[in-house]
């Protein structure tokens, strides 16, 4: 049942990033709307299929990195839908769905066995730091996508070559607005995500900061976007030198999450 | 039936003639009701815009109605018909329903795409609704025609650019700086087409207006105008971090914003953008303040590159909406063939055969023990009974003839008895206007 919903959600996410990318090339309301609809259904598809996996294993899946990448790519895409309603940038999902999608491929690939969840996994804490953890990823991973579309915007307006991508891609001032946005929601998460986490490090091994490569990247993310949402508050970062910041923040997490095996679960 | 079209535009005709046969929207109840009681024309719209002044009409005899209608636009202008005869155009049966649908789509515009056509021809169907010399047919071919436009506007990009360079600028500024509501907008120097975009940012909603000028009091005159804040010159840099959208046109001969002065306004605002037009030549503002993080200049150069590459994309855009036209005049032409009498006489009686036949072959094949001549006297039975109930419909319709009445009945037969599955989709669509 889970596999099923799986599949599905994949065909889905496959179908919306079809239909996003070729929104890019063509002007079609009727498509636009489609793309919209078939990632809302793979979203409650995706949503779906990790209840299920929940309920029937008894535990949030956050556990190994195929669950951590499936649960990564559904708060970008519940993260991109927010943002789609909130702002109408359709284009945005050109460059955000095909990362979740790929996420939820390469988690498709990874089979991992079902096992029995080793204790310290059980925690409530590890429960709580670990759901909002990825929701802060989430967050960071969409700025990164409207960064990367902010600058391919910019490098038109600079060079005057104004063609019909230019035409298509949203304002350079609501692309600016969404990533503050994101940084916004992420940050807290984050920050509240690292605590928790450090309270379940009491719990499971004695002591709240071990020092293990996990904990220390993390509090490097947690630096980076403390730099960067108080270069934005107190002196205007705007622009290219947020967007580039955005970027290098989302590869140092995206280098944490893939690279660091937590020295606790793996 | 019908569909006619006479008129005259700004392709056939200069300003000095169709100012002269331009119908007063103020005074249109009389010639629509002059329109209809010619001979031969059945119903009657009147389109007069600045750029063309157009007649729809029905009408069973064409080559008549045509004549009629080139003679009524003389006539009723006082002018000679050999005079405005040259600069007619006529159209009629398809070329007619093309006309109209390209007219409504904007692709017979002066500025193909622009988007006041639609609503002019929605205001003049409208008189013609109210003063009723509109009847069915030319009620369903323009509401076609609006949804024909409808469909071109949604679906091929033909309005979607600017064509003006002060729209230009005011696309451009939406691109960079979002929202316009919160936007104020600094003019420096004063000069038609600067005042023109200003006036186009206002219609877009920008928030407010500042006006400097090298003389003062023509700043403060400016400032009047737009509702907004007068500026003296020399205090221009205490300002320039207010402005959001820089227009410059000033007379100087040399830059009045240098890349320091663009540097240190915008940090003054904390790194908000600034879109800086420079219409002047020779150029107010430095280029190299565009190289300046966050400041965006762009030259009355490079809004007409704009514009040019916008034309030249609504030429192509303007393909498919023909593309378009096609698929929909097909569909209307079929609905307009079946409003004739003779058709519609036969389509009737071959649906009360059919329910009579499917009736009696029921009845006698559930009777058990049927009379000899039983079969035959049903036969005769329901077929006079048929005959019967026809014989009044066909009557009136065939007494109608010639009138907007034919069309009514022959309509309402269709629809009451489903003569016909037709295609009604463009029958919900309202009047926007």
């Amino acid at each position: 049942m889970t596999h099923f919903f799986f599949i599905f959600t994949v065909a889905l996410y496959g179908c919306a990033t079809a239909a996003y990318l070729v929104c890019l090339l063509r002007t079609s309301p009727l498509l636009t709307q489609w793309a919209g609809r078939l990632l809302a259904t793979g979203f409650a598809a995706h949503l779906l299929s990790t209840i299920h996996l929940a309920v029937k294993m008894k535990y949030v899946p956050l556990t190994n990195m195929q669950e951590s990448l499936s649960f990564f790519s559904l708060a970008i895409v519940g993260g991109f839908i927010f943002f789609e309603r909130k702002y109408k940038v359709t284009s945005l999902g050109s460059f955000i769905i095909p990362v979740a999608l790929m996420m939820l491929v390469a988690s498709s690939t990874l089979h991992m066995e079902a096992r029995l969840l080793p204790p310290i996994l059980q925690s409530k804490w590890f429960l709580f730091h670990a759901l909002l953890a990825f929701a802060s990823y989430a967050c960071f991973t969409i700025a990164a996508g409207v960064a990367v579309v902010y600058l391919i915007q910019r490098y038109f307006l600079k060079t005057k070559h104004l063609g019909a991508l230019f035409q298509k891609l949203p304002s350079l001032e609501t692309m600016d607005d969404i990533s503050y946005r994101c940084l916004t929601f992420g940050f807290p998460l984050l920050t509240v995500a690292i605590i928790s986490g450090s309270v379940w490090s009491e719990q499971a091994m004695g002591s709240y900061w071990i020092w293990d490569r996990k904990q220390t990247w993390s509090l490097i993310i947690w630096l980076i976007y403390a730099v960067l949402l108080h270069g934005r508050i107190t002196i205007g970062w705007r622009g290219k030198r947020a967007a580039i910041l955005s970027i290098i923040g989302f590869i140092v997490v995206l280098f944490t999450f893939i690279g660091m095996k937590h020295s606790i679960i793996w | 039936m019908n569909i006619i079209v006479v008129g005259l535009s700004h392709k056939t005709a200069t300003v000095e003639i169709r100012e002269k046969v331009a119908f007063s929207p103020n005074q249109i109840e009389k010639p629509l009701g002059e329109l209809i009681r010619l001979e031969g024309i059945i119903e009657g719209v009147i389109v007069s815009t600045c750029n063309r002044v157009e007649i729809y009409a029905t009408t069973r005899d064409i080559a008549g109605g045509i004549a009629r209608l080139k003679r009524f636009m003389a006539d009723y202008h006082h002018l000679a018909c050999d005079t405005l005869e040259p600069h007619l155009y006529s159209y009629h049966a398809e070329a007619a329903i093309r006309h109209v649908f390209r007219v409504a789509s904007s692709l017979d515009s002066m500025v193909v795409g622009e988007p006041q056509i639609l609503g002019q021809i929605k205001t003049s169907y409208g008189y013609a609704a109210e003063f009723k010399s509109s009847g069915i047919i030319l009620n369903r071919f323009l509401h076609k025609a609006f949804s024909v436009a409808k469909r071109v506007r949604t679906e091929t990009k033909i309005a979607s650019s600017a064509v003006s360079v002060a729209f230009a600028a005011v696309e451009l500024a939406k691109k960079i700086l979002g929202d316009l509501s919160d936007k104020t907008v600094l003019l420096i120097g004063a000069g038609e087409m600067c005042e023109l975009a200003a006036k186009h940012f206002l219609n877009s909603g920008a928030k407010g207006v500042m006006v400097t000028n090298r003389t003062f009091e023509r700043a403060e005159r400016l400032a009047e105008d737009f509702g907004g804040e007068a500026i003296q010159f020399e205090a221009l840099f205490e300002h320039l971090h207010r402005a959001d959208i820089v227009l410059s046109s000033t007379g100087a001969p040399h830059c009045i914003i240098g890349p320091k002065d663009a540097e240190d306004a915008i940090k003054k605002r904390r790194s908000k953008p600034i879109f800086f037009i420079d219409i002047a030549v020779p150029r107010d503002i430095d280029p190299k303040v565009d190289k300046i993080e966050n400041a965006y200049l762009f030259t009355v150069d490079h809004l007409q590159e704009i514009v040019q590459a916008n034309l030249a994309q609504r030429g192509l855009e303007a393909e498919k909406a023909e593309e378009i036209i096609d698929q929909e005049i097909g569909q209307f032409h079929k609905w307009l063939s079946t409003l004739e009498v003779t058709p519609t006489i036969v389509a009737l009686r071959t649906r009360f055969d059919e329910i009579r036949r499917a009736e009696l072959d029921k009845t006698i094949a559930g009777w058990k023990e049927l009379p000899p001549d039983a079969e035959k006297r049903l036969e005769a039975l329901t077929l006079a009974m048929m005959n019967k109930l026809l014989h009044a419909p066909t009557y009136v319709l065939k007494q109608a003839g010639q009138g907007g009445r034919v069309d009514l009945y022959v309509d309402a037969l269709r629809q009451l008895f489903e003569l016909e599955a037709l295609q009604r989709d463009d029958e919900e669509l309202e009047l926007e206007e």
